[in-house]
C-alpha cells in the first residue's frame, strides 16, 4: 500500500508536486485557524460572561454531554449555514457578494509568512514584515466596499467610520513596525524572532515597550474590536457595514474578524515577545532543556507561540469587557495626536539605543 | 490635580490598568447563574401564578358569584355571568380570565371573600392555539383541583401575616 502511494507520488511531475505539497501547508494552516476562530468566539462569550459574573454558554454539547457548552460554535456555524444570504433589492449583487471575500481573503493569506516555529512557516520570505502590511491593508476594501455595495446609509456610514479608523491606525501600526525592523534589523519575521534570542529580558518588548503598546493598541482598533469599534456601533448604527449581510456572507465578515484577531495578536507575539522563543532560555541552565520530554516543553517550540498569541487574544477579549466605545474624534484624536508623535520620537530613541549598542539587546551586531 | 499630573496619568494608562484590574477580578468571582430548567429560586407563599378556582372539602365550589374580583380587576380580565342554581344558592354560570390580559396584580384574591379565585405557584404553562390561554370556569376548577394540595398550603403559611 504504502509504496504505491511512494510511485505514484513519483510519477507526478515536479510543478504539480510542489503545488500538492503547498496547497497541503495551506489546509494545514487553514483549518486549524478556523477552529480557532470558532473556538475564539467561545471563548470571548466565556471570558466576558465569567467578568460579568455569568457562566456564557454552557448547554451546546457532544453525545448527549454537556461538556461546558464546547459544541457552541459548532451549533452557530451549522446554524448560520443554512440561513439564507439575502441580497437587497438596491445592492450592488456582484459587489455586494465579494467584499465578505475580499474581507477574509487577507485576513488567511497574511499567515503564510508568519513563523510558527524555527523551521515552520510556509513562505520565508525576506520582506514579510512589508508583505503582512501590504496584505492587511487590503482587508478595508472589504469594509468599504461592503458598505457602498449594500445601498444602505447604515452601512455606508459604517464603512466610512471603519475605513477612516483603520487608514489612520495604519500610519501608527506601520510606524511601530518601523521599530521592530530597526530593532530587528530584519523584515523577516523569523530573522526578527532570532534577533530576540536569549530569553525574557531579551525580547523587544522592554527596549520598544512604547512602541509595543501602540502597536497592540493600534492593532485593536485596526480589527474595529472594542473599544474602538464604532464602525460596528450596535447602539447607533446597528452594525456599521454588515448591517445587510446574513447567513454565511455574514459568518465570512465574523470570520475575518476573528481571524484579524489571532493574526494580530501572533503578529505581537513574534515581534514584541519573541514569537517560538521560550521565556525560560538564560534563566535555567543549559542542561534543564536536555531532559526528554520536559526540556522540549521548556525549550523553544511552537507552543510557546501559541500561548503568547492567546495571552493577546485574552487581553483582547479582556479590553471589550472593561472599556466602554471611544467616541469618534477622540479615536481619531488618540491615533493622530498622541500615538504617531509617541512613534517617531520613539524611533529616534531606538536609533540612539542601536547606535550605543546597548546590551542585551543591540550589542550582537 | 495639575496639568502635569494628568498628563502622566493618561499617559502611562493608569485608569485603564485600574478598570482591567476590576474586570479582572470579577473574572475569578463566584457566579450567580441559576441553571434554570435543574434549578429554580424558591417561591414566596404570596406568588401570583396561573389562577385557580377552589372548592370546600365537600366538593361545593366556594365561588358565589359576588363579582368583587370582577369590579377589581385592573385590567378587565375576568367575565362573570351568574345564576339562581335549583337549590336556591348563587353560582356562577360563566367565570372566564382571559391571560393574554392579566397582569396578575393578585386583586381577584385579595378582593375575594370566600378565597375561591386564587394564584397558584404555576408560572411555566404555555398556549399553542388561540383560546388557550383563555381560562374558562371549568379549566380554572381544574387546576384548582389538581393543585389544591400545594394551594392551601401556601394560603396556610401566610395566614399569620394577613
Amino acid at each position: 500500500m504504502m509504496d504505491w502511494f511512494v510511485e505514484l507520488w513519483q510519477a507526478v511531475p515536479l510543478g504539480v508536486q510542489t503545488v500538492v505539497i503547498i496547497l497541503l501547508q495551506i489546509i494545514a494552516i487553514v483549518l486549524p485557524l478556523m477552529l480557532c476562530v470558532a473556538y475564539l468566539t467561545y471563548a470571548e462569550r466565556k471570558v466576558i460572561g465569567a467578568m460579568q459574573i455569568r457562566m456564557g454558554p454552557n448547554r451546546v454539547g457532544f453525545f448527549g454531554h454537556r461538556l461546558w457548552g464546547l459544541g457552541q460554535p459548532i451549533a452557530d456555524a451549522v446554524k448560520l449555514m443554512f440561513k439564507e444570504i439575502v441580497i437587497p433589492a438596491g445592492a450592488n449583487r456582484g459587489l455586494f457578494l465579494l467584499a465578505p471575500v475580499l474581507s477574509i481573503g487577507p485576513a488567511l493569506a497574511a499567515w503564510a509568512v508568519v513563523p510558527f516555529d524555527a523551521h515552520l512557516v510556509l513562505a520565508d520570505i525576506d520582506a514579510g514584515l512589508l508583505y503582512v502590511l501590504a496584505v492587511t491593508s487590503i482587508g478595508v476594501y472589504g469594509v468599504i466596499i461592503a458598505g457602498w455595495a449594500s445601498n444602505s446609509k447604515y452601512a455606508l456610514l459604517g464603512a466610512m467610520r471603519s475605513g477612516a479608523q483603520i487608514v489612520s491606525y495604519e500610519i501608527a501600526m506601520g510606524f511601530a513596525l518601523v521599530g521592530v525592523l530597526m530593532a530587528g534589523g530584519s523584515l523577516n519575521l523569523g530573522s526578527i524572532v532570532r534577533a530576540q534570542e536569549g530569553g525574557v529580558l531579551h525580547w523587544f518588548w522592554i527596549p520598544l515597550l512604547p512602541l509595543f503598546v501602540i502597536y497592540f493598541v493600534s492593532a485593536v482598533a485596526e480589527t474595529n474590536r472594542a473599544p474602538f469599534d464604532v464602525a460596528e456601533g450596535e447602539s447607533e448604527i446597528v452594525a456599521g457595514f454588515h448591517v445587510e449581510y446574513s447567513g454565511m456572507a455574514f459568518a465570512v465578515f465574523f470570520l475575518a474578524e476573528y481571524a484579524n484577531m489571532i493574526l494580530v495578536s501572533g503578529l505581537t507575539a513574534i515581534m514584541f515577545l519573541g514569537g517560538w522563543l521560550s521565556p525560560l532560555q538564560g534563566l535555567l541552565p543549559e542542561s534543564a532543556f536536555g531532559v526528554p520530554v520536559i526540556g522540549a516543553l521548556l525549550g523553544d517550540g511552537i507552543h510557546w507561540f501559541i500561548i503568547k498569541t492567546a495571552f493577546f487574544l485574552f487581553l483582547f477579549l479582556w479590553f471589550r469587557a472593561t472599556f466602554p466605545r471611544y467616541r469618534y474624534d477622540q479615536i481619531m484624536r488618540l491615533g493622530w495626536k498622541i500615538f504617531i508623535p509617541i512613534t517617531i520620537v520613539w524611533l529616534l530613541v531606538v536609533g540612539v539605543m542601536i547606535l550605543a549598542g546597548l546590551p542585551p539587546w543591540f550589542d550582537g551586531a | 490635580m495639575t496639568a502635569f499630573a494628568r498628563f502622566l496619568k493618561s499617559l502611562f494608562l493608569l485608569e485603564l490598568f485600574k478598570g482591567l484590574s476590576v474586570t479582572g477580578r470579577y473574572f475569578f468571582a463566584r457566579k450567580f447563574t441559576l441553571q434554570y430548567p435543574e434549578e429554580k429560586t424558591p417561591l414566596s407563599p404570596r406568588f401570583r401564578g396561573l389562577h385557580a378556582l377552589r372548592r370546600y372539602p365537600n366538593g361545593e365550589e366556594r365561588c358565589i358569584a359576588c363579582k368583587l374580583c370582577e369590579a377589581i380587576c385592573p385590567a378587565l380580565a375576568i367575565t362573570i355571568e351568574a345564576e339562581e342554581r335549583e337549590d336556591g344558592t348563587r353560582r356562577t354560570t360563566r367565570y372566564d380570565i382571559d391571560l393574554t390580559k392579566c397582569i396578575f396584580c393578585g386583586f381577584c384574591e385579595e378582593s375575594c371573600p370566600v378565597d375561591s379565585i386564587v394564584e397558584t405557584h404555576i408560572f411555566e404553562y404555555h398556549g399553542e392555539e388561540r383560546g388557550d390561554l383563555y381560562m374558562t370556569k371549568d379549566r380554572l376548577l381544574a387546576v384548582g383541583d389538581k393543585y389544591e394540595a400545594q394551594i392551601a398550603a401556601a394560603r396556610k403559611q401566610d395566614a399569620p401575616y394577613r
